[in-house]
């Protein structure tokens, strides 16, 4: 017989605790997969056109791409922000910051869509060359994803003006929450990927 | 100082930092092997800082802080392969 108060390595195991529900976590992988296959793409195809992709990418707008960086970890801290509130029953707290996470996402889009605009207006179509193909295709696929997440904000929103998380159950507003990182997670890649990196 | 005692805080700050850093190797025109590696490592440093502390995977079960780490891990390293094949 042990004494009950020893901590043994099993019930450290216990303890630990996946934040949201399962499903989200599987979801989220599988994105993420699906992003691996497309970063890895880009930098292959770059292996074979390096000379293309150096020239075409110094026109991109590099500060953009670093104001959606800060936009993006900035918004990923507000939801950290909502979460921790819920968990101290801060009621006012957590939709503050769910809102403020929102527009960091708003942002975000009004910067990609200037961005857009001046390429588009400059002639650049998917099919000017392999780079903006990609420097397309990859930036439209995550922006898709960026309103994805700034809908799920939304609804977070909305339940918890509702009191709906606290310390009872934060259960679907950590589900959001991890689903936004995602988001951050994978600008973060993505960034320097195809705005810095020669 | 009290509130960097908040890892989520402390993640802010060092992306924010980071960021910075990636965003002047651009304006400077850094490229080759040590400006790539460099940037790789700064984005595996942020990105691990948002799998630990903003998913607040650190105290999660481990396979699933595994997975997470590895994609990012696995995204690095093919990024980095492509780019040592361009350089040869």
């Amino acid at each position: 017989m042990q004494p009950l108060a020893v901590t043994h390595p099993a019930d450290l195991a216990a303890s630990r605790r996946l934040p949201g529900d399962l499903a989200i976590w599987f979801f989220i992988l599988a994105e993420l997969l699906a992003f691996a296959v497309f970063f890895a793409s880009y930098a292959f195809a770059r292996a074979s056109h390096v000379a293309e992709f150096n020239l075409y990418q110094q026109t991109l707008d590099r500060n953009a791409g670093a104001l959606n960086t800060v936009l993006l970890i900035t918004g990923s801290w507000f939801v950290v922000l909502a979460v921790q509130a819920a968990h101290r029953d801060d009621v006012k707290g957590v939709p503050r910051n769910i809102l403020l996470g929102f527009l960091c996402g708003a942002g975000f889009l009004v910067v990609k869509v200037f961005e857009y605009a001046a390429k588009f207006g400059a002639g650049i179509s998917l099919s000017t060359n392999t780079f903006y193909m990609f420097y397309i295709s990859l930036t439209f696929f995550h922006f898709m994803h960026v309103i994805l997440g700034m809908v799920i904000l939304a609804i977070l929103w909305f339940q918890a003006r509702k009191g709906a998380y606290g310390s009872h159950d934060a259960h679907g507003l950590e589900s959001g929450a991890a689903y936004w990182h995602m988001v951050d997670l994978l600008w973060i890649v993505l960034f320097p990927l195809v705005y810095v990196m020669r | 100082m009290n509130a960097l005692k908040n890892p989520a805080h402390r993640a802010w700050l060092i992306m924010m930092i980071a960021t910075a850093i990636t965003w002047y190797l651009g304006e400077v025109g850094a490229a080759g092997t040590l400006a790539i590696v460099t940037m790789l490592l700064i984005a595996f440093v942020k990105g691990r800082l948002v799998i630990l502390d903003f998913m607040e995977l650190r105290e999660a079960p481990r396979l699933w802080r595994a997975l997470l780490e590895g994609w990012l891990i696995l995204v690095a390293s093919l990024i980095l392969l492509a780019y040592w094949i361009s350089l040869k």
